[in-house]
């Protein structure tokens, strides 16, 4: 037994020893000399591999074990994810699964209460699942198998956005990562390239000597191979441009800080477009061998000038003209990354297809310095027999949802609302209420936060108030969860395996999420949830596996590896083809559009009734006293998942609201005040921290996106800072990728509010150490 | 014998707190206590804007003000230049903590004073401290100073700048900050 627990052991007897013994023991506990405990690693300690889950990037990561603990996570040099290093979240993830809040047993919504009242009594895995699968299948009796919805999200979500819904019939399966986040960058790309940009995005860091971010957040996004990337670009000397209506940390970084007004980003890449034409320092070769619709291009930006483009960015027309030459001087090893989360104003997917055809006009595709052509690892499914439904979700895996539906089947609820193939988790809320196209009457939910992803949140409860089931799976008791009528305590990824990480790549490779300690409490691993129910609802067929070792092994023998030598060094690479020429070399073509060229003009988009080149449309403005509502991440959180971990609230307790210091003088506010939120729709949010700053421009402010917790079971995060979804009641849905622009809402800053008293993190923490 | 010494390039670190998250973790620091933190510095007026995003800890003098003044000998300094506590030999009298010009120290709840020992422990097996190893950004290098193939005199030598954290107190730090912001950055703080 270590120290430490020793102590923990005696301390905790005393009290129900006599007052004298107390006052001996806590004599002895305050004896320096005699508390010096042994460290975690002076002991045995065993390594595992596995992979990271304290947010999506998933890194490959090693394991420290000591007497049954976790007590440290590292990356490890093979894994292409890691590459050796590893994020604050990736690293404090451990906390996550020793969080005494953690859901710790199957709970049923007590009889006679509403969702969200949040009053629950234990129940069995056995009662739970059976409840569950009955009321399924009585929805699938009145209203068809489509009338249950899955949302889901994480690594576990192959079983419950794909596994499960596909052979259960449902098209309603979405994840938050499309329409929430990627939607409009991928969609842009497969119609730019042929080809999806993928989880992992395929940026030619190492090579590149000059790079553009639009509002593109590295450095405040931890995603660690890409800060990696960055940091090495940059100490090889690349030169760094930052387009951003706030001096975020990569701004901090540049050598040219663009501060855009809000909104405007597609006059600016057009301008690029009319520079590198009019000036004739356009890749011609690479236009001319690989790009249709030069011509058109060409003349739809002729008088998208500088100057043009000035007046609508609030840019000076010769900062502009500069880049675009300096990009040039550079090009191919010039680049504009395409950026994560790009729902920002509905017509996102034009945006993107702006900056994709500056990208072609730099002949970056393909080439070293540029976009890199990413390859998917060789990997075989599970041999089930063939599932009714194409799974449909999509994913910023980029594999995009199932284009088609069987004809015995409906199509999914959001169908028609836009063109690309993928679901939209924020249009599936609607036929909860209103029954259209189709009634939704059933909700699965694996690890989505309801409330703090999914736009219009009161939409969002009165859709769950309206369901005949909604069940939530998770590892944290999070606001939404407790709405729940049935309720599923996941175990952590450190206690489960989920199905092979497969990564498109310059290396493709496939790395083992394995559990390194048995789960706790009464947790089940998602694969085992997802086979429980699959076996109650008549689905044997398709979960002949007896567990996932014998499913994983099936898998992996199929491309001649197994389960143990995938144990053994936790990630296998496989060889890739980055560039264009090592395609040319054997014959293939990697532009897998409609004309098999890079669309610089698309007739597909033309005959959707689109248009066919980017055109700048200006968005909605800002009503009288209202600030356009930015919002960004903190380096140590992921989303709304880790504000309950109390090593990363350690570092980063509250967010706070950034307002250019002169409108905060204006308004009488200064840095430390707390005020309130008001948005466009008299939603209220707060108390938050006033943050003034000459780092952001006069028409915005901006926030850390995840505070702002409502859960009373989330015992840190809890009433701390504010959340940006909550204020999110107005979203503009972008009619090609069904992406869900959030930046078009407002708000006004009310003074006044009192600072929250909270107990000190650290107070908190002491009890969940390891 | 080493002189082990760490150098941060503050032109790549963006403050994401990693190297943090892995000194706790590694040293078990407790909850509210820190041997690593970081300190940002914004200045200038819009748009002409400098943010420092600057990992402080223990800079490892070559004369650090905290050996004289133990009185049990509990803080001492390695033959490769690391000092170091011995948590048995610490009665937590403070005066460490009060001689530190750089605030490196602090009580740990057990009883006795804690700081950064440049994770000496890895070092024994072979590997590098904590936070060198898991950054990011890569802007940590570690090494021995008298070896001119070492990381740390290699990035020393590739360096525009070099500062120390209050030269003016003779310290001789041995942790070096790389290529701070050139307006607005260390120097200029230093110096006033």
């Amino acid at each position: 037994m270590r120290r430490r627990e020793f102590i923990k052991l005696s301390s905790a007897s005393v009290g129900a020893l006599m007052l004298g013994s107390q006052i001996e023991a806590e004599n002895w506990l305050a004896n320096p000399l005699a508390r010096v405990e042994e460290p975690w690693h002076a002991g045995e300690v065993t390594t595992m591999y596995t992979v990271c889950e304290n947010c999506f990037w998933h890194c490959g990561i090693k394991a420290y074990i000591a007497d049954g603990k976790v007590f440290k996570l590292e990356g490890y040099d093979e894994n292409p994810k890691s590459r050796g290093m590893l994020c604050p979240r990736g690293q404090a993830a451990i906390m996550q699964t020793y969080d005494p809040d953690r859901l710790k047993k199957p709970l049923i919504r007590q009889e006679g209460t509403k969702r969200g009242d949040g009053k629950y009594r234990e129940a069995s895995w056995d009662e739970a699942l059976d409840y569950i699968a009955d009321k399924m299948k009585l929805i699938k009796k009145d209203y068809g198998s489509e009338s249950v919805a899955f949302f889901a999200h994480g690594a576990g979500d192959s079983w419950f956005a794909e596994y499960l819904p596909a052979a259960w019939a449902s098209p309603n399966a979405a994840k938050p990562s499309v329409s929430i986040c990627t939607s409009p960058r991928e969609t842009a790309s497969q119609y730019t390239f042929g080809r999806g940009i993928g989880g992992h995005e395929p940026i030619d860091w190492e090579e590149t000597d000059y790079i553009v971010l639009i509002a593109h957040h590295i450095g405040e996004d931890t995603h660690n191979t890409q800060l990696q990337g960055f940091s090495i670009a940059r100490k090889k000397g690349a030169k760094l441009v930052v387009v951003d209506p706030r001096f975020s940390t990569a701004a901090a970084k540049s050598d040219t800080w663009l501060p855009i007004k809000p909104g405007t980003d597609t006059a600016l890449l057009l301008a690029w477009c009319n520079v590198l034409i009019s000036e004739n320092i356009y890749d011609h070769q690479y236009i001319e061998k690989y790009a249709l619709g030069f011509e058109e291009l060409a003349e739809h930006v002729k008088d998208m000038t500088p100057e043009w483009a000035a007046k609508i960015t609030d840019l000076d027309a010769e900062e502009i003209r500069r880049v675009a030459r300096e990009m040039a001087a550079y090009a191919p090893r010039a680049i504009i990354p395409p950026g994560r989360h790009t729902v920002w104003y509905g017509n996102d997917t034009q945006r993107m297809r702006a900056l994709y055809i500056v990208n072609a006009l730099l002949g970056n595709y393909g080439r070293e310095g540029g976009f890199y052509i990413n390859k998917s690892p060789y990997l075989e499914p599970y041999p089930h027999p063939q599932f009714p439904l194409e799974p449909a979700a999509g994913g910023c895996s980029g594999s995009g949802g199932a284009s088609t539906v069987e004809s015995s089947y409906r199509p999914p609820a959001d169908a028609g609302k836009f063109f690309a193939h993928t679901t939209a988790v924020q249009e599936l809320i609607e036929p909860m209420i209103s029954g259209k196209p189709y009634p939704i009457k059933g909700l699965i939910c694996y690890g989505v936060n309801m409330f703090h992803s999914i736009p219009n949140v009161p939409r969002t409860k009165e859709a769950l108030a309206n369901l005949d089931l909604y069940v939530a799976i998770d590892v944290m008791p999070m606001e939404h969860v407790m709405w729940a009528d049935v309720i599923l305590p996941e175990a952590t990824y450190l206690e489960r395996y989920d199905d092979l990480l497969g990564t498109a790549h310059k290396t493709p490779f496939i790395a083992l999420r394995q559990p390194v300690i048995e789960p706790m409490w009464d947790s089940k691993p998602g694969w085992w949830i997802a086979r429980e129910l699959g076996m109650r609802l008549d689905l044997m067929m398709y979960f002949s596996w007896e567990n996932i070792e014998e499913y994983l092994e099936t898998r992996l023998k199929k491309i001649g590896s197994s389960l143990d030598k995938l144990k053994a060094k936790g990630t296998i690479v496989q060889k890739g083809r980055p560039y264009l020429k090592d395609w040319e070399a054997r014959g293939r073509n990697p532009f897998t559009t409609h004309s098999g060229k890079l669309e610089l003009y698309s007739q597909t988009f033309k005959e959707a009734g689109f248009d066919p080149l980017p055109v700048y449309q200006e968005t909605i403005q800002a009503p009288a006293a209202h600030y356009r509502l930015l919002y960004g991440r903190s380096p140590v959180h992921s989303f709304a998942k880790t504000q309950n971990n109390s090593l990363l609230m350690e570092m980063h307790s509250e967010n706070a609201i950034w307002i250019n210091f002169d409108e905060a003088a204006e308004l009488g506010l200064k840095t430390g005040d707390y005020v309130y939120l008001e948005n466009q729709d008299a939603i209220r949010e707060g108390p938050i921290a006033v943050y003034a700053t000459q780092r952001i421009r006069r028409d915005c402010v901006y926030m850390v996106h995840g505070f702002g917790h409502k859960a009373k079971g989330l015992k840190i995060a809890n009433n701390r800072g504010a959340s940006d979804n909550y204020l999110q009641t107005n979203y503009t849905l972008d009619p090609i990728s069904g992406g869900a622009g959030l930046r078009n809402n407002f708000v006004k800053l009310i003074p006044g509010a009192t600072k929250p008293r909270h107990s000190r993190i650290a107070r908190l923490a002491k009890d969940r150490r390891i | 014998m080493a002189r082990l010494a760490m150098a941060i390039d503050l032109a790549a670190c963006v403050g994401c707190a990693a190297c943090a998250v892995a000194c706790k973790l590694e040293n078990e620091v407790p909850a509210g206590d820190h041997r690593l933190w970081i300190r940002t510095t914004e200045s200038g007026i819009f748009p002409d804007l400098t943010v420092e995003f600057r990992p402080e800890q223990c800079l490892h003098c070559e004369n650090p003000p905290c050996v004289p003044v133990c009185p049990t000998g509990a803080t001492y300094q390695t033959q490769e230049g690391i000092v170091l506590i011995d948590p048995e030999k610490c009665i937590a009298c403070g005066a460490c903590v009060a001689a530190c010009p750089y605030d490196a120290r602090f009580f740990h709840e057990d009883g006795y004073v804690s700081k950064c020992s440049f994770c000496e422990h890895r070092l024994k097996d072979g590997r590098l401290p904590a936070c060198v190893e898991t950054c990011p950004t890569l802007c940590r290098s570690f090494g021995d100073l008298d070896d001119p193939n070492s990381d740390i005199s290699i990035a020393l030598k590739e360096a525009d700048r070099i500062d120390v954290l209050r030269p003016e107190q003779g310290t001789g730090p041995k942790l070096f900050y790389l290529n701070s912001p050139k307006k607005y950055g260390l120097n200029q703080e230093v110096a006033k």
